[in-house]
């Protein structure tokens, strides 16, 4: 269970989100700028809130008032960013084995195949982040994210950067990897990607909850 | 003409291991530093960049100078090594790689610096996000991409080093066999008549020496450089 309550000031910006979710995957939607990133980003640990508790599945990671802010590095909360960043110095084997050294896991060579057959990226592994195309980046990224055994999976776009033919590439591993139980926090501007990933939706305007509830809360959002 | 006489050879290998130590010393300092200086805001920053580059900025005999009176015999660090630690500078070979140290600490930590402000930075929050501490960040993101201009810096404060001559005289003096590199060697020796000959060679060896730095230095952060960018 994800519960975020929290207020952050960003120049003229207030965000300012209180929910509690139980869902599969917790959509985040809204249009650009409405504080989806600056959202997904304190429930990272990568921006401290000016107010306010994050806690996960019982576990306060955030709260201003008892001046708990636990650092990303120690959340065990997967991030797949927009822009894939994987580590350019190392090829696809060493990036998707990072957060296994850096957690100190012991080596766990059938997870770690499930997810490259899952994301069907056995082929690259000896290919540097330099030679793959955009799809592929991403499919390493999130392969990356899940090998270093994240309670939780945040999302920023995953599709954001990818072009009509990439992103019907990618969707379904998205939606195989719903189906493997992993919690995820999916943010999109998309209603239609939404409607086939998430289970619960909190739509964001202006940085403000307008909204809560099943997928049917996007009935009428066009976008 | 290339009959190279054993106080030249002394010269040419006391040099070369002066400034060897002098660059392997600062290297660790010089990233501590440059990464200080790229990543962090503290009072008295700029105050602590002016001081790396003071060095560059000042004649080299005053920085020969100033190191004398504080690590001299009598200096007030010099003479408290001495009697405490038994490490002493003045007229030793170790001074000679000090000064060396001092006079390329600027060009060495400037490349590492710029290297370090390069580093595309959501790449470490990502390395965080996967469960990397701040120092294994460092090991493993920060210092691998800031390689080159590691290299980079290495390469320019050895050459530095090497040709150093102003602030190395005037600290440990030019003795051979004790403090005299091929630098104060060629001064001595243009000095002495007939000299020029012995000074021509060394002049051909230093030459070598730096031409040699430079290829390797160049080599080096092309094969860095190909690396990094993922290729």
């Amino acid at each position: 269970m994800l519960r975020v309550d929290v207020t952050k000031h960003l120049g003229e910006f207030t965000l300012s989100a209180a929910f509690t979710s139980e869902g599969r995957v917790t959509g985040l939607f809204g249009a650009s700028g409405a504080g989806k990133t600056s959202l997904i980003n304190i429930i990272a640990g990568l921006l401290k809130p000016d107010r306010g508790i994050i806690s996960l599945d019982g576990e306060t990671l955030d709260d201003t008032a008892a001046r708990v802010h636990v650092p990303s590095h120690r959340r065990r909360i997967g991030y797949v960013f927009q822009d894939a960043r994987l580590f350019p110095h190392l090829n696809v084997r060493q990036n998707l084995d990072y957060g296994r050294r850096m957690n100190r896991l012991a080596d766990d060579p059938a997870q770690r195949g499930r997810v490259t057959d899952l994301l069907d990226i056995g082929d690259l592994l000896d290919r540097r982040p330099g030679k793959l195309s955009g799809g592929e980046r991403q499919r390493v990224a999130l392969g990356r994210a899940l090998l270093s055994k994240p309670r939780l999976l945040l999302l920023d776009e995953p599709l954001g950067s990818l072009d009509e033919g990439r992103k019907v590439e990618i969707l379904p591993y998205l939606i195989r990897l719903r189906d493997e139980g992993i919690p995820m926090v999916y943010v999109s501007h998309d209603a239609a990607e939404l409607r086939q990933l998430a289970t619960q939706i909190v739509m964001l305007r202006r940085g403000e909850v307008t909204a809560f509830g099943g997928v049917k809360v996007l009935t009428g959002s066009s976008t | 003409m290339f009959e190279i006489s054993p106080t030249e050879w002394t010269a040419i290998l006391l040099s070369l291991r002066v400034a060897v130590v002098a660059t392997l010393v600062a290297t660790p300092l010089g990233i501590a530093l440059a990464w200080l200086l790229a990543r962090r805001d503290f009072w008295g920053k700029s105050m602590l960049d002016a001081l790396v580059h003071l060095p560059l900025v000042l004649p080299p005999v005053v920085t020969g100078y100033l190191l004398l009176l504080a690590l001299g015999r009598r200096g007030f660090l010099g003479a408290w090594l001495a009697d405490h630690l038994g490490i002493v500078f003045a007229f030793r070979w170790t001074g000679a790689a000090l000064a060396c140290g001092v006079m390329s600490f600027p060009l060495l930590v400037r490349p590492i610096r710029l290297s370090i402000e390069a580093i595309d930075r959501r790449l470490e929050q990502a390395a965080g996000t996967l469960g990397a501490a701040p120092w294994q960040v460092f090991l493993t993101v920060t210092l691998p991409l800031a390689l080159p201009g590691v290299l980079a810096g290495m390469v320019l404060g050895f050459a530095k080093a090497i040709g150093e001559f102003g602030a190395t005289i005037t600290f440990v003096s030019n003795i051979p066999g004790q403090t005299q590199t091929i630098s104060s060697a060629i001064y001595s020796l243009i000095q002495t008549p007939d000299g020029d000959l012995a000074a021509m060679r060394l002049v051909i060896i230093s030459t070598v020496i730096a031409m040699g730095a430079l290829v390797a230095s160049e080599w080096c952060a092309r094969r860095a450089t190909r690396r990094l960018h993922g290729n």
